[in-house]
């Protein structure tokens, strides 16, 4: 237990824009557990996207970016398994393919201490049950880079498992790709709709109300497709979930 | 090495022949794919059956993981000296009565075998399945010179017999079912029986009187091989029908050709290999034919052997530190039947006769990334390749290093930027600097009167003008909030962090 730890939210761009509700309730999660959140104002993007699309170069100055801004932090966390896979795996290979291996050390050192919200949460501080109360039919979809890159397991669902009035449904074919993978949803739009097609279809055999994950980008994408087919289910982020206490989100 | 001189080494294999390049580009392949009903119920009950049986039988291996590093580290051995390994190979060879062919390229390959065969004095050859040769495009090069080339894997035949294309590693014809496969047979084969079902042991046994006829005739054989071992001069080529067998010892000659990157430097190293291979391939614990053959012995097999080792762009793999592991792959196809995108589009969609996730790896570097520029980019880098690899080839981060190549090269050859690199540049630039970001998220909050307030589309947007068209053609996209979570956070903790 690591409890009044303080902790740098990287509250990831898309999130940041898009869907501040996660950011949100990501610090308020955190804050219940008795943690000093701070949010360095300095941050914007972790360059995944320029990286997965080739663009390492341009990415060079998201990744100087990052780790000037969380490098003075014993602990950064980010409510998205793609955007600390990409810290993680990724902003090293930038520095070194720029040439700048001073950089690559550093971000390595910051790498080491950024965390996707539920590896936070379960293994730095040893919480499982965060005291929350969600009065609904859930299924979780786990995510390729949480479950594959950073081999975050089943951490997610034993959140899941402790909140109150959450009843949790398991999901078919759970590993399999929604079909995503950022500018892969546009340059193979095709191929990413057929993906999505066999996802919902597994999403909707479960009956849940939600389908919920821990990555906004794979969410905007499988969201998109529900609502889309006004299938009436709602697509919501784990640390939504994690901070309703009154079965709110 | 700078790029400079990468582009020095005349590597890279060649247009005009082989099956490396398709016509048309992934997207524009895999959107006629995506449309064949037909296919895509072939493709999703084959490789389902294949994952659940692979998962099963590497399921029962207490030591997997460690077999895994270890196929890992002897490949990486491998590589970091294979001049001497192959060199070795030679010596071995050569010693035990065969002899060695070393082919740049596939055009080299191809005039290699075919003098070979007219030496010995033949118009026809039987085959082994090898994806060697289908990279090269040998079957077409002999029918150039007059040669015809019979396959005798049955996957193979019915690929030939129907003049189609492979489209799995491991089960070429995935994309076909039995009722097709039956047609086929009945208008194909020579004097087949007219009331022949697609009971598949019927089909198997059209096939084998058609082949038996093929494998008595014939007087030179060709093959690919799994595994080259430098220490003895030992060939092996793993199979399940047992015809590959009958090419590798009936015949007077036998031609064998293999990618310099097939070679082991030690027997024992097969120890590995053969538990690795057949459970990440057809999901069994062992293959039913393993066939081991070391140069000629009189009375017993091929008067004559030759090996030709084969290029075709392997060194410029080679060369790059990041792709090289690429060739470590022992084409057991497990990253095909685990992939998504695969699943989808089949095999035919990625042009090259390596297809899936292996395939947009290799097939670029072999190529040059230019001729193979969509591949790299034919995957959600989900990673579920990687997991079943049982080289331990790390595919999404390759993936990515070619996407960064495919990227730089555009910014080499061409004057003016495409439009993807600008808008790539403008947004890395915007989020370069907090204050451009925050203007950016200013301009995107325009957006919002994209999306209607009130009413059954509350909260969406149905249609995203430019290139974010793309999105919108599947799916809505969520409407930007009044207020960005910085916003929020300066508001209600006073901007103090």
């Amino acid at each position: 237990m690591n409890r009044g730890s303080s902790v740098a939210l990287f509250v990831t761009c898309l999130a940041d824009t898009l869907f501040p509700d996660v950011g949100r309730a990501t610090v308020a999660v955190l804050e219940r557990l008795g943690c000093q959140v701070v949010f360095p104002p300095s941050q914007t993007c972790c360059g995944q996207a320029h990286v997965n699309t080739g663009y390492q170069r341009d990415a060079l100055p998201l990744v100087r970016n990052f780790v000037a801004t969380f490098e003075r932090y014993d602990a950064v966390v980010a409510p998205s398994g793609s955007c600390v896979g990409s810290v993680r795996h990724q902003h090293a290979i930038v520095a070194e393919r720029a040439g700048d291996n001073a950089l690559a050390e550093r971000a390595r050192a910051v790498a080491s201490r950024t965390f996707e919200l539920s590896e936070y949460l379960v293994d730095r501080l040893g919480v499982t049950d965060v005291g929350a109360t969600y009065p609904h039919t859930v299924t979780y979809h786990p995510t390729c880079h949480s479950l594959r890159m950073l081999g975050v397991g089943d951490k997610p669902l034993t959140l899941l498992r402790n909140v109150r009035g959450l009843t949790l449904l398991a999901l078919p074919a759970a590993e399999e790709c929604c079909g995503f993978g950022g500018t892969f949803a546009m340059k193979n739009v095709d191929t990413s709709t057929a993906m999505l097609a066999d996802k919902i279809g597994d999403v909707l055999a479960t009956g849940a109300e939600v389908c919920a994950a821990s990555d906004s980008s794979c969410l905007m994408h499988i969201g998109g497709g529900l609502s889309r087919l006004r299938t009436g289910v709602r697509t919501v982020h784990l640390a939504e979930i994690l901070a309703a206490t009154d079965g709110a989100a | 090495m700078s790029p400079g001189d990468r582009r020095l080494l005349p590597v890279h294999a060649p247009r005009g022949v082989g099956m490396l390049r398709g016509s048309q580009s992934f997207p524009d392949a895999a959107r006629t794919a995506l449309a064949d009903t037909q296919l895509r119920r072939n493709l999703g009950h084959a490789t389902a059956t294949i994952r659940a049986k692979r998962a099963a039988v590497v399921g029962e291996v207490a030591d997997w993981e460690e077999l895994r590093e270890a196929g890992r580290s002897i490949k990486a051995d491998t590589m970091a000296r294979l001049d001497d390994l192959l060199i070795q190979l030679e010596e071995r060879v050569v010693a035990a009565g065969g002899v060695v062919h070393w082919a740049r390229d596939a055009d080299e390959a191809n005039s290699i075998v075919t003098r070979l065969v007219r030496a010995a004095g033949a118009d026809e050859v039987v085959k082994v399945k090898s994806m060697a040769t289908q990279e090269i495009g040998l079957n077409e090069a002999l029918a150039d010179a007059g040669i015809a080339a019979y396959e005798t894997d049955l996957a193979e035949l019915i690929i030939q017999l129907s003049g189609d294309r492979p489209s799995h590693i491991l089960v070429p014809a995935i994309h076909k079912n039995r009722a097709e496969i039956r047609a086929l047979f009945a208008r194909t084969l020579p004097g087949v029986d007219p009331d022949l079902t697609d009971d598949p042991r019927e089909l198997a046994a059209a096939a084998r009187s058609h082949l038996r006829r093929r494998f008595l005739s014939a007087k030179v054989a060709v093959s690919g091989a799994n595994f080259g071992v430098a220490e003895t001069g030992t060939l092996a080529v793993v199979e399940s029908e047992g015809n590959g067998r009958m090419c590798l010892t009936l015949p007077r000659t036998l031609i064998t050709v293999m990618g310099i990157e097939k070679v082991v430097p030690t027997f024992r190293d097969l120890e590995v290999f053969l538990q690795l291979l057949p459970r990440s391939s057809t999901g069994e614990r062992m293959n039913p034919y393993t066939s081991l053959w070391t140069g000629v012995h009189a009375g017993d097999g091929p008067e004559a052997f030759h090996l030709v080792l084969l290029d075709n762009g392997r060194t410029a793999v080679l060369s790059d530190e990041v792709g090289r592991e690429t060739l470590h792959c022992i084409r057991c196809s497990a990253c095909l039947n685990v992939c998504p995108v695969y699943e989808r589009t089949g095999g035919h969609a990625y042009g090259s006769v390596y297809p899936g996730p292996i395939g947009a790896i290799l097939s670029p570097q072999l190529t040059g990334v230019e001729d193979n520029a969509s591949l790299p980019y034919a995957s959600t880098l989900c990673g579920a390749c990687y997991d079943v690899c049982p080289v331990k080839i790390d595919i999404p981060s390759i993936l990515v290093h070619l996407r960064a190549e495919h990227v730089e090269a555009q910014r080499r050859e061409r004057r003016v930027p495409t439009p993807e690199a600008i808008l790539m540049a403008a947004a890395a630039w915007t989020l370069a600097d907090p204050g451009r970001w925050q203007n950016a998220q200013t301009a995107i909050r325009a957006g919002r009167a994209l999306g209607r307030r009130r009413d059954k589309d509350a909260g969406r947007i149905r249609a995203l003008p430019g290139p974010l068209a793309a999105w919108t053609a599947a799916r809505d996209a969520p409407r930007p909030p009044a207020e960005t979570f910085r916003q929020w956070w300066a508001r209600t903790r006073g901007g103090a962090s």
